[in-house]
């Protein structure tokens, strides 16, 4: 196996770095949020790939073919998009909440709205 | 016949009553139609357990679809036992909750909170029952996902930014452990955990499930809150609903240690996770150090609530402890106080639910004088700490001697040092609060017009108080089930 | 009615006796009338049981199992019967003094203060009967926990950081190391039941039984063994029926009694002293015998004098039982009956002068026996008794335990039971000696309108303290049964 070799993996594992990053470095929650669904997509990234057959082909039947790749990992997937499709949702969802009752999405302003709050109570 | 299709009823029971509450609308309605539904679950996981203990383990093939492909429901003693927990708690809980929803979310809305306590229930039992590695991620997802909803329901603002905190850390969570179940799959082409088990184990030790195993460990320590990766807990707890809390508290974090035993018993053998990738021995470390950090952390809050979550997070401390023994004793003691500590803390935090219902704040300050004027809430309270502190003839004294038997039996005498040492913080931080409501006159602003809390919610909370006295008094169930259920994870056919 | 239904008999009586006070709380009659006859039929019962005992009887009660081999199970062996018998006793004149105590400083929170009673005395029959060191154990932290809202009494801030003082010692010490060395017990032996002659031989050797000694020893924060003794004088903030029955009676002798059931009937007498490893217990009691004879002449509050005289005392009881002889632990056994009545009779005038005159300082008391004579003659009476001087009952437990020293070849004790009992004689007849013989300081002997008010305390105070005094008497000349009921514990 020569260098790249399974470049599909290496793409997986960046993104995965980045959209960790991404969760953890901005200040800005919708960022975050970017970040989840950067990393949520390489682990997309990941099944698909596993699922593919040297020289398949799309697993749907037709005449003459012999080779599919791997149908399962891509229902999987599916199932895994509608879930991160709902947890962007709900996310996003309290970002706006987050807006309405503090006046910000930064979260160092947050931060220290909170700690007011807690010393004031 | 209904009897062949109770794993499905399980499921789907609170499944699709989660929808119809909205389609109810009224807030009456839905909590009676919710309590019914709960205790209907209740009785379907009480059926199961039994017809678990009569005839052995249960696989039902989820509309016919013959694993590996389609999914399989897979109940042995273990799942059993937890449905048992998770469906009780639940039914209970929601008993508890018309009063203080109708007060902290308001009547009008109340539908949105049984809803998503429906799909919570739901999922949480999913993840329990299932049978399939990827069945449970999706389940983890739907619990998590109504978790956030009922933490950002809580009345203080800042619910809404716990909320976020743990939508971030559980997502990040969830899908460590999908990935872990990818690399699986790819190696054994199979999600099946029955059959996981045993292809693993023919594929042997080679990197991907090396990595596989890395990557659900840390996710699902996450879920679980193991320290030190617990910060979502604390306000999460904090800041939800009175009832939500209650909940979460009792049996989220209990559904991923169960999640955790599944993984490294069942799929990864006990012989592989503990014996050649030392798991045991990492989270032994995690396990204490969460019993040392939490208890200690938790004497410093003024914040009852959030005390209490510490005191969670040091218990799910006691709990790892006992999995990562990997021992019949230790695994029994883990289990048992999976169980226990879900009586524990939902005794505790209903009985903070009663507080917060008549004096709209949970601080140390607002429980001065309260035995007075709440007697029982506050005899809840007391009798609740005296089970998380470890007083013989409570259900926290079992659990707490399997686990100081197991580390007898492995000579690990540090370990007995510092369960003494987190249980002395326990009474610490439980006589904090003790004194202030039973010792010290009620502070200058109070109200004076506080009652006790309606009956309501009351006589849940008494039942729950109860069985903890209960179960500490007849361990026979709770002790057999559990041992039987780890001599089982263990191959101990004895 | 049979000796196991008599014990649970024992149990149940107080915790019904605390139910009835909770009901009748509004009715002070009723309520009082209710603590009276529940003391009254709990000695009954105690008495019945005494003949099955002094007969060779072991009765035996098996409540539950719990956990395999973890037994919630009482037998009633000659010691427990003893100390039930005590505490019983001791509970109903104690019960007559607190009304006249109570209603004369027309304390507060009455109900609680007598239901609180009642359930320490459940505590303490739950010591005296238990069958195992888990029992024990439980009913050792219920005596704890019933006990901190009678220390806390006032409500004060000094109350409640004695009360502190008090709980975190107590549930610290009998947490941290006496259940440490309970699970230790456990494990090396795999029982935790009371059994003649031990459970340790044959399981253990070497430094381990000294370790599993200090553990068990310190543990017990009750027996009030130096340096963790400071909770007992933190507990003098207590109104004084409370101390004088509790913290000269049932608590710390819950202590010393604990003490004396894991020297005899868990390590053996016999086994302790041919391993060697328990002979250093003996020089911390004789230690704290005399340093705290010494402090207890520094101080000039009445209560804090005697709280440090109990811890003296204790360890005399202490210091019997690890002396590993027959006759040490027989004399310290029977020091837990004589050392109770002198006593509480020394608490009980604490409180009647607290009562009649407000003072608590001993230097104030100048000629006060001369307004209080019942009084200041029954506190005479309960010092020669707790001095050991014939002929009172504490001549006898003295004299058993100096036996006990010379039989095991220890003189040395022997001197510091002589030097102690000179201490004794230093920080107590002279308060008798100002009281009669000092002339009465202004306040008391003058005409002024303040000092005409003090006389004798109320009869209610008063008849309590001259009947524990006679009770001293007697046990002199009725030392020989006690000694009969003890006998079989030096036999092993």
């Amino acid at each position: 196996m020569e260098w790249p070799g399974l470049y599909n993996y290496w793409i997986a594992i960046f993104l995965m770095v980045t959209g960790l990053y991404l969760v953890m470095a901005p200040q800005n929650l919708v960022k975050k949020i970017v970040g989840l669904n950067v990393f949520q997509a390489s682990v997309f990234v990941l099944y698909i790939t596993m699922g593919k057959v040297t020289g398949g082909t799309a697993p749907i039947i037709a005449e003459g073919i012999e080779v599919y790749s791997n149908p399962l990992p891509h229902v999987l997937i599916l199932t895994a998009i509608v879930v991160g499709v709902a947890t962007t949702a709900v996310g996003l969802a309290l970002v706006v909440r987050i807006n309405e009752s503090f006046g910000t999405i930064e979260e160092d302003e947050i931060r220290e709205l909170e700690e007011a709050q807690e010393d004031a109570s | 016949m209904i009897s062949t299709h109770l794993p499905a009823l399980q499921i789907i029971l609170p499944l699709l009553a989660a929808p119809l509450c909205v389609i109810l609308r009224n807030g009456t309605l839905t909590y009676w139609f919710a309590v019914v539904v709960a205790w209907l679950a209740f009785a379907v996981s009480a059926l199961l357990l039994q017809e678990v203990n009569a005839i052995g383990v249960i696989a039902y093939k989820l509309g016919g679809w013959a694993p590996p492909w389609g999914i399989e429901y897979r109940i042995d003693l273990l799942n059993a036992y937890v449905l048992l927990i998770v469906s009780a708690i639940g039914a209970l809980t929601v008993s508890y909750a018309k009063p203080s929803v109708d007060q902290e979310i308001g009547g009008d809305r109340g539908y949105l909170f049984y809803t998503a306590f429906l799909l919570c229930l739901a999922g949480l039992l999913g993840v329990t029952i299932t049978g399939d590695a990827f069945n449970i991620f999706v389940f983890l997802e739907i619990s998590s996902l109504s978790s956030y909803a009922l933490i950002a329901m809580g009345r203080d603002r800042r619910a809404l930014i716990a909320s976020y905190r743990y939508l971030v850390f559980g997502t990040i969570g969830a899908t460590f452990f999908l990935i872990g179940v990818g690399l699986l799959y790819q190696m054994t082409g199979t999600l099946n955990i029955a059959d996981l088990g045993e292809r693993v184990a023919a594929v042997g030790p080679n990197r991907t499930i090396t990595v596989a195993f890395g990557f659900m460990a840390v996710g699902l320590a996450v879920k679980a809150a193991l320290f030190p990766v617990h910060a979502w807990l604390p306000n999460a707890y904090a800041y939800a609903p009175s009832v939500a809390t209650i909940f979460l508290a009792a049996t989220a974090t209990k559904v991923s240690i169960y999640v955790l035993i599944r993984t490294y018993f069942t799929i990864f053998h006990h012989d592989f996770s503990f014996g050649v990738m030392a798991l045991g021995d990492i989270f032994m470390v995690f396990a204490v150090l969460a019993m040392l950090a939490g208890s200690a952390i938790a004497i410093f809050q003024t914040d009852i609530k959030r005390m209490l979550a510490y005191s969670s997070v040091a218990q799910i401390g006691y709990m790892v402890l006992g999995v990562s023994m990997a021992t019949v004793l230790g695994l029994t003691g883990g289990m048992l106080h999976l169980f226990n500590h879900a009586l524990i803390k939902g005794a505790l935090f209903m009985a903070m639910g009663c507080v917060f219902y008549r004096t709209g704040s949970v601080s140390i300050e607002s429980m001065r004088g309260l035995a007075a004027r709440m007697p029982w809430t506050m005899a809840a309270f007391v009798a609740g700490g005296m089970s998380l502190i470890g007083v013989p003839l409570t259900v926290g004294f079992v659990s707490k001697w399997y686990l100081l038997l197991a580390a007898m039996e492995q000579n690990l005498w540090w370990i007995l040092v510092f369960l003494i040492i987190a249980s002395l913080m326990a009474i610490i931080y439980v006589w904090r609060v003790v004194e202030a409501a039973y010792f010290m006159p009620s502070s200058a602003g109070a109200p004076t017009d506080i009652q006790e809390a309606p009956m309501a919610m009351l006589v849940p909370m008494w039942v729950m108080v109860l069985a903890n006295f209960y179960f500490g008094i007849d361990t026979k169930l709770s002790v057999g089930v559990a041992t039987r259920a780890a001599k089982f994870l263990l191959g101990d056919a004895s | 009615m049979s000796a196991p239904d008599l014990m649970l008999l024992a149990l149940v009586i107080p915790l019904i006796g605390a139910v009835t006070i909770v009901l009748f709380g509004k009715i002070p009659n009723l309520r009082e009338a209710a603590t009276l006859v529940t003391a009254v039929s709990l000695f009954a019962v105690a008495l019945n049981l005494l003949p099955v005992v002094a007969d060779g009887g072991r009765p035996d009660l098996n409540l539950i199992e719990v956990l395999p081999g973890l037994e919630l199970r009482f037998t009633l062996e000659p010691l427990g019967m003893l100390f039930a018998l005590i505490a019983s006793g001791l509970w109903i004149v104690n019960s007559i003094y607190s009304i006249g105590y109570m209603r004369a400083k027309k304390e507060s929170n009455q109900t609680r203060f007598y239901v609180c009673f009642a359930l320490a005395i459940f505590g303490a029959m739950g010591v005296a009967l238990a069958g195992n060191m888990f029992t024990l154990f439980i009913c050792y932290e219920v005596l704890t926990i019933t006990t901190y809202p009678l220390v806390t009494h006032a409500g004060t801030p000094e109350a409640m950081r004695s009360g502190r003082t008090y709980l975190g010692l107590l549930l610290g010490s009998s947490i941290g190391l006496q259940l440490a060395a309970i699970i230790g017990t456990w494990y090396l032996t795999g029982t935790l039941d009371f059994r003649d002659g031990g459970v340790f031989a044959g399981h253990v050797q070497g430094p381990v039984i000294g370790l599993l000694l200090f553990l068990y020893v310190y543990g017990i924060g009750k027996a009030a063994l130096m340096p963790i003794h400071r909770w007992l004088p933190a507990a003098m903030v207590a109104p004084t029926p409370v101390s004088a029955l509790l913290h000269a009676v049932a608590v710390v002798k819950a202590g010393v009694f604990t003490v004396l059931k894991v020297i005899v009937y868990l390590f053996g007498s016999d086994f302790l002293r041919e391993s060697g490893y328990g002979d250093w217990l003996a020089y911390i009691a004789g230690a704290t015998v005399l340093t705290a004879s010494l402090i207890a002449m520094t101080k000039d509050n009445l209560k804090a004098r005697l709280a440090y005289s109990t811890v003296s005392q204790l360890s005399y009881i202490i210091l019997g039982a690890a002396l590993f002889t027959p006759l040490g632990a027989i004399g310290g056994a029977m020091h837990i009956a004589m050392h109770a009545l002198g006593k509480i009779t020394l608490f009980f005038c604490a409180g009647a002068i607290y009562v009649a005159s407000g003072k608590t300082q001993i230097s104030d008391m100048h000629g006060i026996g001369r307004v209080m004579p019942f009084t200041l003659f029954a506190f005479f009476i309960g010092s020669l008794s707790v001095i050991g001087l014939p002929p009172m009952g504490g001549s006898w437990s003295k004299y058993f335990i100096a036996m006990g020293a010379l039989e095991s070849g220890q003189i040395v004790f022997v001197a510091v039971l002589m030097i102690s009992s000179l201490l004794n004689i230093a920080y107590l007849l002279p308060i008798v000696a100002r009281g009669f013989f000092s002339p009465p300081s202004d306040e008391i002997g003058s005409g002024n309108v303040a000092a005409t008010k003090i006389k004798e305390a109320p009869l209610l105070c008063v008849a309590p303290l001259c009947l524990t005094a006679f009770g001293c008497i007697v046990l002199f000349f009725y030392a020989d049964p006690l000694y009969r009921l003890l006998a079989p514990i030096g036999g092993g």
